[in-house]
């Protein structure tokens, strides 16, 4: 019994059910024998994975899902040991470079050139060519991306790259322009409509219209949360009619309860109690990122339209100081303690321009 | 037929196995230049080069510019003219950053392959004379990303070596080489290319793959690709791909272009800059529903800022003051991007400092 996700995820290109002409072209480029490296690119539960996995299949048939895990040891200049998970068929080999921190550069071209330099054996194989996953390509460091460029020319006739991020933001730009790049868009919210509709009649029950809206509505294009919320939800209420009540999780609850701290009140005794329940939440491994926005959207939503834009700001602002610096739960004590006093001198008037 | 002149049928059987099928390989590598009569724009590097090639004297040389110029190209196309393609293996040793250049290689590898005499010339097999001038070329690619020590290590290895061996280092910043390694190589900068031989070039290798294309697509190509005339070879090989993989052939449009380089759309990108309030007045709201539906549709951060800028930059009636305040914002969440920052969040703060500026 696995979950819904796994279960319902489409296998092939023409199962997807959304971005038809990514799928017809993706198709195409696999059967013409011309397969060039590739970046997908798109907010995360868009259907990056599933395209790639799909992909695959088309270049080289059933075998790809045949997988096996190994682990590999490499060894850095400094005789340090790293181990590394890697997911491999007879065809195609799925690393996750970021495991290795700050060796990932190592593990590119130890891994790579080995790969680039053997050629397929398989004479049943469909392709001359193995394929090499890269995800989470955009926290590759600099020195990986630069060890890739070279290689990806060199051994062309082996090997293709198919890379999967986030954004293309982070990735250099001689990777870019040897790659073919494929946006893939968080799907529209009919769409979305659509396969929860196709899920639930595949697991044996209809969807009711509102439920499916609100589910929709609540995951912001994210289609893997939309499955496990409507799986989620199907245990909760069999049904699925009356008020339903999306569970939210907990750390965006306990988000929330910062943010009204923050805006109720504004006094030292206050910022102790918010630094409590920052800590709180890094301890519990919650990014620091992720608590700032979800912070700075709830106050936003609260304060008056001429404070929204500051409160931004300095979110924006002390979220780069935060990557840059190495102390996360200072910069998150700094914003609260700006937005206080943001929030204070606004109601009592005071001009503040001197102090910034 | 003379004994010694090579049957041109043997050749064929001879090509090594590893050779790629021609109509596999990237183009970019199927159209390097062969010679450096071939490389395209550079008259001044080529003409200094042209030069070195009769009187076969080469002194210690860094090549350095943006990506695409033809930097690899060219010492690539110079050493091979200087040596032939059999001398060629023995005679220059190619490392680029995808091979280990920590200390340890410079001082085992390249230092033993520096100090090696040159072995004498072998006869050329295609029946062609060439210079072979007694010296070696030790080619470093990508030679910014080696470590301040690794180039400390260079510093007297050139110079001992400097009779047997010749150094060609390559690179994109040349402020990324310690200064006496800059000092002791004559220095060559590569512009990018201007439109038109990217022009010519384009259009000549549209030929040779027998692709249809207008001029429209190929201006699209040089304009996204702003002087990289690699990233635009790519592009056109991206773009004849998908075009040729349909039944029947569509042509290529201009919009396909956009679309592989990843270009955000012109209509998406002025309804965001008129949601800013370049055009009227706007809520925090509004501007936030945009930037998240921006999110949502996975275009890049970067490429958003730059595509903003020209909108901003090149506006007819926003005032100077407001395009500086708003250059200011560009420039700082350019940074904010390079360190890593949140995408989201960022974008909302220019969008929202951007409709500060202008309102």
């Amino acid at each position: 019994m696995s979950l819904w996700v796994d279960e319902y995820r489409p296998r092939t290109l023409d199962a997807l059910h959304y971005h038809r002409g990514l799928s017809e072209r993706l198709k195409s480029l696999a059967s013409s024998g011309d397969f060039p490296h590739m970046l997908f690119y798109g907010p995360s539960g868009a259907g990056k994975k599933t395209r790639i996995t799909c992909t695959l299949r088309q270049l080289f048939g059933n075998g790809v899902e045949k997988l096996k895990i190994d682990q590999r040891i490499f060894l850095s200049p400094s005789k340090r040991k790293l181990e590394i998970n890697i997911v491999q068929s007879n065809f195609h080999i799925e690393i996750t470079p970021s495991e290795a921190g700050n060796y990932d550069r190592l593990v590119i071209q130890e891994l790579l050139k080995e790969i680039a330099q053997t050629q397929q054996v398989d004479l049943n194989a469909k392709q001359r060519f193995k394929v090499v996953i890269i995800n989470e390509a955009d926290s590759l460091s600099r020195d990986a991306q630069a060890a890739l460029r070279r290689t990806m020319e060199k051994y062309m006739s082996n090997m293709r790259i198919i890379l999967c991020a986030n954004s293309t933001s982070k990735l250099i730009a001689p990777i870019k322009s040897r790659c073919l790049l494929m946006r893939v868009p968080a799907p529209s919210p009919e769409e979305m409509l659509n396969v929860l509709e196709l899920v639930a009649r595949r697991a044996g029950f209809d969807l009711p219209p509102e439920a499916g809206m609100k589910i929709v509505d609540d995951c912001g294009g994210n289609m893997r949360k939309a499955i496990l919320v409507l799986e989620a939800l199907k245990m909760q209420s069999p049904d699925l009619t009356g008020p339903l009540t999306i569970a939210k999780p907990d750390w965006e609850t306990y988000c929330h309860k910062v943010a009204d701290l923050i805006v109720s009140e504004q006094s030292p005794a206050r910022v102790m109690e918010v630094r409590a329940k920052f800590y709180e939440l890094l301890s519990h491994c919650i990014p620091p990122t992720v608590i700032l926005k979800t912070v700075a959207e709830r106050v936003v939503e609260k304060v008056d339209e001429s404070l929204k834009a500051d409160v931004m700001h300095w979110a924006a602002f002390y979220e780069v100081r935060m990557r840059i610096g190495s102390k996360k739960i200072f910069h998150l004590e700094a914003w609260a303690v700006k937005v206080m006093s943001l929030y204070k001198h606004f109601f009592y008037d005071i001009d503040m321009s001197a102090f910034d | 037929m003379s004994f010694f002149t090579p049957k041109t049928g043997s050749s064929a059987e001879s090509v090594p196995k590893h050779t790629v099928d021609p109509r596999l390989q990237p183009w970019v590598e199927k159209y390097r230049p062969k010679t450096i009569d071939e490389v395209s724009a550079q008259e001044h590097t080529v003409a200094v080069l042209r030069k070195t090639l009769t009187s076969t004297n080469l002194p210690h040389m860094l090549f350095y510019g943006p990506p695409g110029t033809g930097k690899t190209s060219t010492i690539l196309a110079l050493a091979r003219q200087l040596f032939g393609p059999d001398n060629f293996r023995n005679r220059v040793l190619e490392l680029n950053a995808s091979d280990e250049r920590g200390i340890s290689i410079v001082r085992d590898k390249i230092k033993n392959f520096a100090r090696q005499t040159p072995r004498a010339q072998a006869v050329a097999s295609d029946g062609k004379s060439y210079p072979c001038p007694p010296y070696k070329i030790i080619i470093l690619d990508e030679a910014d990303s080696m470590t301040q020590d690794a180039q400390g290590a260079l510093r007297r290895i050139m110079e001992t070596y400097a009779r047997i061996t010749r150094f060609c280092l390559v690179c994109n910043y040349v402020t990324r080489i310690i200064e006496p390694l800059a000092s002791r190589c004559s220095k060559f900068r590569f512009t990018p290319l201007d439109s038109k031989s990217s022009f010519s070039r384009l259009s000549y290798i549209a030929t040779a793959e027998h692709i249809d294309t207008n001029p429209a697509v190929i201006n699209a190509l040089i304009s996204t690709s702003s002087g990289d005339l690699r990233r635009a070879i790519t592009y056109l090989q991206s773009a004849s791909r998908l075009s040729s993989s349909t039944i029947p052939p569509t042509p290529i449009l201009p919009s396909d272009i956009q679309e592989i380089a990843g270009v955000v759309p012109d209509a998406v990108i002025n309804k965001f800059s008129g949601i800013l309030g370049v055009e009227k007045k706007t809520s925090f709201e509004s501007i936030n529903k945009e930037v998240k539906s921006l999110m949502r549709e996975g275009y890049s951060a970067t490429q958003i800022l730059s595509q903003l800028h020209d909108v901003v930059i090149l506006h007819p009636t926003l005032t100077g003051r407001q395009k500086s305040l708003c250059a200011l914002v560009f420039a700082e969440a350019d940074k904010a991007l390079c360190d890593g920052a949140d995408e989201e969040l960022w974008i909302l703060e220019a969008g929202l400092r951007i409709h500060k500026a202008v309102s």
